[in-house]
């Protein structure tokens, strides 16, 4: 594989990562994702809806377990406690799988990342043998600290959960990107394709997003222009930029044979 | 018996099983994961699993999300 995203040992060839909730319906979901690309997909874990016609469709059946990496959440949860009994629910639920994704939150207004809730449901969850990749705040010393518990990946934020509002604090990213040994994802923020552009030409690994792709006017097409713009980005990180040269101008064309010299 | 389900009262004859609640609750074969007092029940020990007086009881599925 060409350049391929490592994650615990893993191959993908897709560095755009996405989220299955705030789709109109599984049809949109699945046409969605298929037009991205993704090959990690994050789901959520909830209450069975008791009373529920039990047949009724499913995201498992829409997207089915063979076809996608699964990676499930703790989307929701406030504390240490919460964050690693939903993960080793998720475990049960999907066979022993064990890619996870841990977020603990810490407001309900902001969805900001409680850090030290985070940093310890973190070292439970890796002794306990699962493989985390980490929603975090863009703090790089707690993104190293992350990475020395055993975190597979670091997803630092961009800007707020569904904000839409983009990469906020390019160093911040760059400073944890540079540090990093484990790769590092942007999570959260990206509202549009030149966001998920800008994260992948600082050098982030991937980056995940479910808000603007499913609250896209149009979704499908955004999912497409989604995987384009995290191709696009990380060619132009691999191929290396020219160095900016404010107030120089330099041609592009010969400067000598013009006519009528 | 009494027991707590996903945060509700309910009741069920003694005795019943985890299978059993499963078959009560038409997700017998279903992808479901449960929680038993804060303790994951394996798959494989559903049907031998009673279910005691007073147990606390969290069923989860997987649905969309970010």
């Amino acid at each position: 594989m060409n350049d391929p995203l490592v994650i615990a040992g893993r191959e993908y060839s897709s560095r755009l990562l996405v989220g299955t909730g705030k789709y109109k319906d599984f049809d949109e979901t699945r046409r969605a994702i298929d037009a991205s690309g993704a090959q990690i997909v994050t789901v959520a874990v909830r209450r069975v809806n008791l009373g529920q016609n039990a047949n009724e469709p499913n995201l498992l059946d829409a997207l089915p377990m063979k076809d996608f990496t699964y990676l499930p959440n703790t989307a929701g949860c406030y504390s240490a406690d919460d964050a690693v009994r939903t993960l080793r629910l998720a475990r049960e639920l999907l066979d022993g799988h064990d890619l996870v994704k841990l977020e603990v939150l810490g407001d309900a207004t902001t969805l900001f990342p409680n850090m030290p809730e985070t940093l310890k449901a973190a070292e439970t969850l890796v002794r306990d043998g699962f493989k985390v990749m980490v929603y975090c705040s863009d703090d790089p010393i707690q993104a190293k600290m992350l990475e020395e518990i055993g975190c597979v990946a670091v997803m630092p934020l961009a800007s707020l959960i569904g904000s839409g509002m983009g990469i906020l604090n390019p160093w911040n990213l760059k400073l944890i990107i540079e540090q990093s040994k484990v790769p590092v994802i942007v999570d959260a923020g990206v509202g549009t394709a030149s966001d998920a552009a800008i994260a992948m030409e600082l050098g982030c690994d991937g980056v995940l997003m479910n808000t603007a792709i499913a609250k896209a006017n149009d979704p499908v097409l955004m999912a497409g222009a989604m995987k384009k713009a995290v191709e696009a980005g990380r060619e132009a990180f691999r191929a290396g930029r020219m160095p900016r040269k404010l107030y120089s101008a330099t041609p592009s064309s010969p400067t000598s044979g013009l006519i009528g010299s | 018996m009494h027991i707590s389900l996903n945060g509700e009262a309910r009741q069920l004859p003694p005795g019943t099983t985890v299978s059993g609640l499963l078959e009560i609750l038409e997700l017998l074969g279903k992808r479901v994961a449960i929680e038993r007092n804060g303790e994951i029940v394996p798959k494989g020990l559903h049907a031998t699993t009673a279910l005691a007086e007073g147990d606390a009881l969290e069923i989860v599925v997987a649905v969309g999300g970010g």
